[in-house]
């Protein structure tokens, strides 16, 4: 859901960046307090592995496509303010380098999907893990709800961001943006949750991250 | 942990790059509602193109230029970010 220039309105730019340079920076201010060691390859490799991933467009329904956002993935692996910096990486360098997503409208996509994104992820990964215990299913069941939500509450961001600059109909975009997210979700969820299957395998020390001791304030 | 664990999910990441010839080629979610309801043509060209598409330019291959242009992001998106990550470590050590 990367947003090309010319979808939204100046004002809705300039707001949108304004708030997502605020938010970055605040994350970049609470990212040094938990930035340990291995935490910093860790931003390295979860950001080559999200760009990667996005470039791996799925089938969902009736000729559209949809790919991993990560926002949740990395809400779990890293935390919501380091994880806010390597989607911001990630979507600078896909509107810089690739042209998906314009300039002008990096700041609303940051906003979207670095920064709403990441935090929703976050939000509802802590509040299920707390709520479900902290098993190995209860891992997965957070994981899935957290990448679908992240996505959906991204969509309906874009689409209001769209609604405002009026280039389209509120009652129009909302649903129409909530309904094919809500599919493309269902496929965030399954790849988070296949990447938390893998990694509670292969590497298991990397989801000891300790997890409740920072919360969002 | 192995001490150069990053090397084995960078190549991971790398891996999954191969995979993206496979991609559908379909418009996502946010293209196909500008599709229906015909605010697809307000998108503006881009002012200017490095890497349009994924599709590495002078790649004759197409799979392979799409190969090409992830596997170059891939690097460049690993190595911007663990800089801004050592960056915002830095900040807080002084």
């Amino acid at each position: 859901m990367h947003i090309p220039d010319g979808f939204l309105n100046l004002t809705t730019a300039a707001t949108t960046y304004v708030a997502a340079g605020g938010s970055v920076a605040y994350a970049a201010r609470r990212a040094n307090a938990e930035l340990g060691e291995r935490q910093v390859p860790l931003m390295g490799v979860s950001a080559a592995f999200i760009f990667a991933a996005q470039m791996l467009n799925f089938h969902v329904v009736g000729g559209t496509s949809g790919h991993l956002l990560g926002g949740a993935l990395v809400a779990i692996l890293l935390g919501p303010w380091p994880g806010m910096l390597v989607m911001t990486s990630v979507l600078a360098v896909q509107a810089l380098l690739f042209q998906d997503g314009g300039l002008l409208a990096l700041g609303a996509n940051v906003l979207n999907m670095a920064v709403l994104a990441v935090l929703v992820g976050h939000v509802t990964y802590q509040g299920l893990m707390r709520l479900l215990g902290r098993g190995r299913l209860g891992l997965y069941a957070a994981g899935f709800v957290a990448g679908w939500l992240s996505v959906v509450i991204a969509a309906l961001a874009a689409a209001a961001e769209l609604a405002v600059s009026g280039t389209v109909a509120w009652g129009v975009v909302l649903p129409a943006m909530a309904g094919v997210h809500a599919l493309i979700g269902i496929g965030e969820g399954l790849i988070t949750v296949g990447v938390l299957i893998f990694l509670s395998l292969a590497w298991p020390d990397l989801l000891h991250r300790p997890v409740v001791q920072e919360g969002i304030s | 942990m192995r001490k150069r664990w990053w090397l084995i999910g960078l190549a991971l990441a790398l891996c999954v790059v191969l995979f993206s010839p496979l991609a559908s080629p379909d418009p996502d979610g946010l293209e196909r509602v500008a599709e229906d309801h015909g605010f697809i043509e307000r998108a503006l060209a881009p002012v200017y193109e490095l890497i349009p598409d994924y599709v590495f330019p002078g790649v004759a291959d197409e799979r392979l230029a799409t190969i090409a242009a992830g596997l170059v992001g891939t690097i460049m998106v690993f190595g911007l970010t663990w800089g801004a990550g050592k960056l915002v470590q830095r900040k807080s050590e002084e």
